[in-house]
């Protein structure tokens, strides 16, 4: 198997190098390159296995009954597979209002950033006027600044417009340019689409919001794409600002619910709450994520490869 | 556009009708974020300059205090220096381990392996996870008897240590749950890089009679550096405010042990309701990150190598 995968286009290196006085006999080379080969794979099967265990261990202990939780050495397929945790642990907290509240925040929020973000985008890439350039580095410095650092005051803001315990603090910075990573992805993605487009719809008298929505929109779905996946999956992780803008529980995120099944899952009082079902939430919360993923795989890739490679 | 009103720029040497126009448009495009920017960053960045000079306690009025809330964190309050140490300790393994091995796995990929889309997905799989959900899984993983890590030490015959228990392992356990969601997006971006390093470079090396060692310390490396730049730091930036992992895992302990920056500002400021003694401590935080950011940029004048910036100088 290993030697059909050895390149073929090197024969004349191989010739190139013994000639040069390198005694090694051309066998010798083909195993040494055989042999980078399995080590290579093996390599690439143990991290594949360090990647996935971790999740498939959860799997499994969240599909266990009580005995076979401490069983040594572990059971790695249940007997029976016990879903009847994770049900009751749904059940024993309001985590179905959870996600209907973190749906309406991620998709609001998501639509906020896709918005605002693609239209100062717009601005940045395609109109020019004074000040854009500084403007500009502004936005690279607040990406750079870490959150914490208007929290504080941003909470004690929410405060005072009476926007504590709901959604609005979650929902409405993203429509006022709230991502300003997301910003500078779209900016980019415009600036590498040729303005030809452009120039030839407004010599036939189009305004640039008719450039803005029916030519440059379109032309950047790919980027459109990767805020949207970017957005969902941050907005639907979101633990730090759920935690702390919100205080009843029937406003909170489903983070926020499965923060708080933990911290009642050692009393015990609560005869729903088991590690199990713990384990199981937390790969129902994870599920969505896994769903996005799978389906838009390649925007995930091409967003992080876009903004390492042409930051 | 762009070229129409550059021309007429040049004929009538002011500013023409249209460029107004255009800069008006400009202005109301970015009218959302500028907005934003002032509301949500600027003027809080200035009321929190304000606020760390103050006690407040949020119930009670605001009172000026000076410099007393930066003596105190500095002189009295030891739980600032444990909480600086940790977090320094953290990002200090934390980010060299996920960017070795990022590029380590990058290389892998990048020798026309097979399935190269497959593994990549694979590895790139548990960086799309985080938050809540992940803490919880490793609460689990880290459990000293019935913890995946535990039993697969004690397959290779190692006693594995009570992880979150134990002053001494709760943050290398806080470290090894970072490694293994922070690999992916540094991985997938050092990928991009190494299958964009121009191939006739090699090749040249090869003829001239180059090893292995010296393709990576004279090509692959400083063609690279660009993007382990990057990676670096934004993993530093990142990794200085580390909240969710240790404020789910341990709350912080055992003894303070995985107390980081971002838990105390957290507790002070929310728990507590110190707000103008949080937000001082915000401040430093920031302190530290521009400071590592712009020694990073210095250093990065000697190690980092552009290409373009070379030819552009000939």
């Amino acid at each position: 198997m290993t030697h059909q995968v050895l390149p073929t286009s090197r024969p004349a290196l191989v010739a190139d190098r013994t000639s040069r006085g390198r005694r090694q006999p051309l066998g010798g080379y083909r195993a040494l390159k055989s042999l980078s080969k399995v080590l290579t794979y093996t390599v690439l099967t143990a991290l594949s296995a360090i990647s996935v265990f971790p999740l498939l261990f959860t799997l499994s202990n969240a599909l266990k009954s009580n005995d076979q939780m401490y069983v040594m050495p572990p059971v790695w397929i249940p007997n029976p597979l016990m879903i009847e945790h994770t049900v009751t642990a749904w059940n024993a907290l309001p985590f179905t209002l959870y996600t209907f509240n973190t749906l309406v925040i991620t998709i609001l929020s998501m639509a906020g950033h896709l918005l605002s973000g693609s239209l100062v985008a717009f601005g940045f890439s395609r109109l020019r006027g004074p000040g854009r350039d500084k403007l500009f580095a502004l936005l690279l410095a607040t990406m750079m600044l870490p959150g914490q650092v208007t929290i504080i005051p941003d909470y004690i803001m929410m405060k005072y417009l009476g926007w504590l315990d709901t959604f609005l603090p979650l929902i409405v910075p993203s429509f006022f340019g709230g991502g300003a990573f997301f910003i500078f992805l779209l900016r980019q993605f415009m600036l590498g689409i040729s303005t030809e487009l452009d120039d030839a719809a407004r010599i036939d008298g189009c305004s640039s919001w008719r450039i803005y929505w029916s030519i440059v929109l379109p032309l950047i779905k790919p980027a459109l794409g990767a805020v949207a996946i970017f957005a969902f999956v941050g907005n639907w992780n979101d633990f730090f600002y759920p935690l702390i803008f919100l205080n009843q529980q029937s406003k909170f995120t489903i983070a926020l619910g499965l923060r708080l099944y933990q911290l009642q899952v050692f009393h015990t009082s609560f005869r729903t709450h088991s590690v199990q079902g713990l384990l199981g939430l937390s790969l129902v919360v994870l599920l969505p994520v896994v769903i996005v993923f799978f389906f838009a795989q390649k925007q995930f890739i091409q967003g992080i490869t876009f903004t390492g490679l042409k930051g | 556009m762009a070229a129409i009103s550059n021309e007429t720029r040049q004929r009538t040497g002011k500013t023409s009708v249209l460029a107004r126009r255009e800069a008006i448009e400009m202005y109301i495009c970015l009218a959302p974020w500028l907005i934003g920017v002032v509301v949500f960053t600027l003027g809080p960045m200035l009321a929190s300059v304000v606020l760390s000079f103050m006690d407040w306690k949020l119930l009670k009025p605001p009172v000026w205090v000076g410099l007393d809330n930066f003596v105190s964190i500095f002189t009295s309050d030891p739980l600032f220096t444990k909480a600086l140490v940790n977090t320094a300790y953290y990002t200090g393994f934390s980010v060299p381990l996920q960017l070795i091995t990022a590029f380590l796995v990058a290389m892998l990929l990048n020798t026309r392996v097979r399935g190269l889309a497959i593994y990549r997905t694979i590895f790139y799989i548990p960086s799309v996870f985080s938050g809540v959900a992940v803490a919880i899984m490793w609460i689990w993983i880290l459990h000293p008897n019935a913890g995946l890590l535990n039993q697969g030490l004690g397959i290779l015959g190692i006693q594995g240590p009570n992880w979150l228990g134990n002053p001494q392992w709760a943050m290398p356990a806080m470290i090894i749950m970072s490694l293994w969601g922070g690999i992916g997006s540094p991985m997938v971006i050092l990928l991009a890089g190494l299958q964009g390093v121009p191939q006739h470079l090699y090749e040249a090396a090869e003829v001239d009679g180059a090893n292995g060692w010296h393709k990576l310390r004279h090509i692959t490396l400083p063609m690279m550096s660009p993007v382990i730049f990057f990676s670096l730091v934004v993993g530093i930036v990142g990794s200085f405010q580390v909240f969710g992992a240790s404020y789910i895992l341990t709350g912080g302990g055992p003894n303070y042990a995985t107390y980081t920056m971002v838990l105390k500002i957290y507790q002070n400021g929310f728990t507590q309701f110190r707000m103008g003694y949080a937000t001082a401590q915000a401040w430093i935080l920031f302190l530290i990150l521009v400071t590592f950011t712009y020694l990073q940029f210095r250093l990065s004048r000697r190690w980092v190598y552009y290409e373009t910036e070379t030819v552009g100088k000939r």
